[in-house]
């Protein structure tokens, strides 16, 4: 245990007792890997979902029908260049740049703005073409589990634009870098979680 | 059967108002008269409570130091309160369900119409679990846990406030839906398709899901928190089998919470989107699959009935070694069983629905498994009973309900093993002879733990102990109370009487049912006891204080500090050196510090956790009744108040040296008082 010991006053018995203030561990970053663990529940069960009822198309359109694979590639790619320029980001925050460190998390917001500018552009084009989720059960587990991840995307963007103002006001303080890696922590997560649905929906979709 | 004469008490949606969605004054229910009498005593009782609050000027206090606190002591004891209020609640409940069953025979059909009863039954089950058990076992954990390992307070302070104002939030939605609009009459998992938009169209179920949602996620968060905690901030020289097993067996819980709850919040999101969005997942048509509302349910059910009794397992066996005057007997072979449960806990969901034709090697596999629990727990009940042997056992109250529980439990354990073989369980099956066997193990096991608890650790909290004579009725009018309530729901069972019935055609039933209706009230008198023992404790408080801040010779760190604990509970962190550390440091003659205190770094308290509990609830309320506009304004206004708070820095600060020297000087004026 790493704690401060500085001439322990003898009498109070310090065979028991820490002497000095005690201060342990801070624990935002396990509390929040805790977090996005249970997050991964959540896709978990909405995977399962699909992988239940992702078959059952009630007479309607199936993957082979619907999905634009091209459309999908692109869409991939910017969430994945997102990553690595989220990436830079902290690169440049452990080099105490902080303007460097801005630029590129504006980019990897812009990326992730794109990104959801075309999964709403995709649905829209769904929806539109009588494919929405009330249609059948694959397209119900289809919306839910993609959306989910999309407003996940959403939610990093908001929390983005926020970060981006308290960098400003404050700077790399210690507080500001311990938000900064909580929120590449949830970027990263988002972008594995991607990787699932491209491969599980998609991918997997477009072969049946 | 009852006549169907009731109407269908669900309002008519066919028009939507665009400014109060389906709200409108036909949503109260003011032809019911049970309901509009529940309705006055409840207003008034309400109200003689805001006058008094408003006469001893007493709002300004109740807000800085307690609605806005941070203080893990004091969020615990506002869980402990709202556990027992919501336990008041769910009496009623039990006991209008007891006495509707007593009388409901032949020509006669009671006074209950079948769409109260429904609504009654699954409120029962739905308050009992998440708003009474709940709060229960987090409150304990919140005040004891921090304290057992020696930290100043819970890793992220200003979440746990959070988490039990959001926990609150759920308990008034569903404390409103008794007034306005229904409750679910769907049972307390509201399995689809009943509680689709087909056949469920009131707003029962969505104040089922919304209540859900916005307690669970006060409980995910209270777990991640106390999970943190126990692994970042336990004193020096503390290993994780130096805990004490109370902490050993929160920690358990919490990886539980962490890992079943989200299942639950998604699940619920799945149900909730078919019945407003209109999406097909468990609809009978367009490919939905029912069933896998069933599975997914259980999965987070299962670990949640193992939530709620580990850390009662760990109050039994901080009781049983404190008050046998030894070690715990097997504390290791204690961890093992602890962490056993817990990854069984996963495997055995679907032994609650043996019947739904997944075929013979499934069910052959998850009756084994259920199986396979009970020789954790056997090992458990060995443990507690070897440590009392050739022990100095003193019947105290907290020692007289851990027994009542190892006699009950075991009763409870054993019908489990008969439910968990698939072909008993085929006959058995949503019979009264399963309501017997659950409430069996959660009054034996929760509620007598939480009481066993309750009176453990109460001198610790106020500074006086319980009043031992009120203690014994109250222990009595349970324990027998039990007996009589629910054996003769063992037995009905057997003769296969099934579980949500308000009316029966057989009249030789009528007297197990009597005798049943009997044993809830003798819990009510259990129930009444307690309340009493609490104002005498009270009134008598300065004959029964307790000043040395250990009162039953205790082993682990809580009783190291006074009684009721300072605000930053330890002026100088213990250094641990055994698994009882505070037995051995009373044993190897160490001496309290009475000089040399220094300033000590705390949290700030903050009203953002209440503020935004309260947004969620009113952003729940306009969900239930698709008041799409304030449901929006509401969203926008939560993430708007989280950011905000996001700006605030200003979280912490020192307790001055000066009041911490103050603190401890009255400390050690009191211990030598009392002779220490």
């Amino acid at each position: 245990m790493s704690s401060s010991t500085i001439s322990p006053p003898a009498e109070t018995g310090n065979r028991y007792l820490v002497s000095g203030e005690h201060h342990p561990a801070n624990g935002t970053m396990l509390g929040f890997w805790l977090y996005l663990m249970s997050d991964c529940l959540i896709f978990a069960v909405l995977f399962a979902m699909y992988g239940v009822v992702g078959g059952n198309y009630a007479a309607g359109p199936s993957p082979k029908d619907l999905f634009d694979l091209e459309l999908v590639a692109v869409n991939t790619a910017m969430l994945l260049l997102s990553s690595i320029t989220y990436g830079m980001a902290m690169l440049e925050m452990q080099r105490h740049r902080v303007k460097p460190t801005m630029l590129w998390l504006a980019v990897t917001g812009l990326f992730g703005l794109a990104f959801v500018g075309i999964e709403m552009y995709e649905f829209h084009h769904l929806i539109h073409e009588g494919a929405g989720p009330q249609r059948s059960a694959f397209l119900s587990a289809f919306f839910t589990l993609v959306g989910t991840h999309g407003l996940h995307v959403s939610f990093g963007i908001v929390w983005l634009v926020v970060l981006l103002t308290q960098l400003g006001r404050w700077g790399l303080t210690a507080a500001n870098r311990r938000r900064l890696a909580c929120l590449s922590l949830f970027w990263h997560f988002l972008d594995v979680i991607w990787i699932g649905v491209f491969t599980v929906v998609y991918l997997m979709g477009a072969l049946r | 059967m009852t006549i169907a004469s009731e109407p269908n008490s669900a309002p008519a949606q066919l028009h939507d108002s665009v400014f109060l969605g389906r709200l409108s004054l036909e949503s109260i229910p003011y032809h019911e008269p049970i309901i509009l009498v529940t309705f006055a005593v409840a207003g008034l009782l309400g109200l003689s409570l805001l006058v008094w609050i408003t006469r001893a000027r007493a709002w300004g206090w109740l807000w800085r130091d307690w609605f806005c606190t941070i203080d893990h002591k004091k969020i615990g004891v506002m869980y402990m309160v709202l556990g027992f209020v919501m336990l008041i609640r769910g009496f009623s409940d039990a006991i209008m369900m007891r006495a509707q069953q007593a009388m409901a025979f032949g020509d006669a059909n009671g006074y209950l119409p079948p769409h109260h009863y429904d609504q009654i039954f699954t409120a029962h089950g739905v308050i009992m679990i998440f708003f009474v058990a709940m709060p229960f076992v987090t409150g304990l954990m919140n005040y004891i846990v921090p304290l057992q390992i020696g930290a100043r307070d819970v890793a992220f302070p200003f979440l746990n406030n959070f988490s039990f104002w959001m926990t609150t939030a759920g308990a008034v939605l569903v404390m409103l839906s008794l007034f306005i609009g229904e409750f679910a009459t769907t049972g307390w998992l509201a399995y689809p398709p009943l509680s689709g938009a087909a056949y469920s169209p009131g707003v029962g179920v969505d104040y089922y899901i919304w209540a859900l949602q916005i307690a669970g996620v006060g409980t995910l968060l209270s777990g991640v928190n106390l999970l943190v905690t126990i692994i970042k901030m336990r004193a020096p020289g503390m290993g994780l089998m130096q805990m004490p097993i109370f902490t050993w067996t929160s920690l358990c819980t919490n990886v539980l919470i962490v890992a079943a709850f989200p299942v639950l919040t998604a699940v619920l999101v799945l149900l909730a989107l078919d019945r407003t969005v209109g999406t097909n997942f468990f609809t009978n048509d367009f490919g939905g699959n029912p069933m896998m509302y069933v599975n997914l349910i259980w999965i987070w059910g299962h670990p949640e009935v193992y939530i709620l009794i580990l850390p009662l397992f760990g109050v039994f066996s901080e009781v049983v070694s404190t008050f046998s005057g030894k070690r715990l007997f097997g504390y290791a072979s204690m961890v093992y069983a602890t962490i056993v449960i817990t990854i069984l806990s996963y495997l055995v969901w679907l032994h609650h629905f043996f019947t739904m034709g997944s075929g013979a090697s499934v069910n052959s596999f998850f009756g084994i498994t259920t199986m396979i629990i009970s020789i954790p727990t056997g090992a458990k009940m060995f443990n507690w009973l070897f440590t009392m042997y050739r022990g100095r056992i003193r019947f105290e109250l907290p020692m007289l309900w851990t027994m009542g529980f190892m006699f009950t439990f075991v009763i409870g354990g054993m019908t489990g093993v008969l439910l968990a073989v698939p072909p008993a369980d085929f006959v058995l099956h949503n019979s009264l002879f399963l309501i017997a066997h659950f409430h069996n193990v959660i009054i034996g096991g929760v509620v007598f733990g939480v009481f066993a608890g309750v009176s453990y650790w109460f001198p610790k909290v106020f500074g006086y102990k319980l009043d031992v004579f009120w203690g014994r009725v109250s222990f009595w009018c349970w324990q027998i109370g039990f007996l009589f309530a629910f054996m003769p729901l063992y037995i009905l069972g057997l003769m296969g009487v099934t579980r949500r019935v308000s009316h029966f055609e057989d009249t030789s039933l009528q007297p197990w049912f009597i005798v049943a209706a009997f044993g809830a009230v003798l819990i009510g008198c259990g129930i009444l006891a307690m309340l009493v023992q609490f104002r005498v404790s009270y009134v008598r408080r300065e004959s029964l204080r307790d000043d040395s801040g250990d009162p039953w010779n205790g082993r682990t760190l809580e009783w190291a500090t006074s009684s009721p604990p300072p605000d930053y509970n330890f002026a100088f962190t213990p250094r641990v050196h055994d698994i009882d550390a505070w037995w051995d440091m009373k044993r190897g003659g160490y001496q309290r510090p009475t000089t040399g205190f220094l300033a000590i770094h705390m949290p700030k308290n903050t009203p953002a956790g209440i503020i935004l509990a309260g947004i969620s609830g009113v952003m729940g309320f306009a969900l239930i009744w698709h008041i799409w506009w304030a449901a929006g304004a509401a969203f926008a206004a939560l993430i708007a108040t989280a950011i905000v708070h996001t700006f605030n820095l200003d979280r912490d600060y020192h307790v001055p040296v000066e009041t911490v020297t103050a603190v401890e000087d009255l400390r050690t004026r009191q211990l030598a008082e009392a002779g220490a």
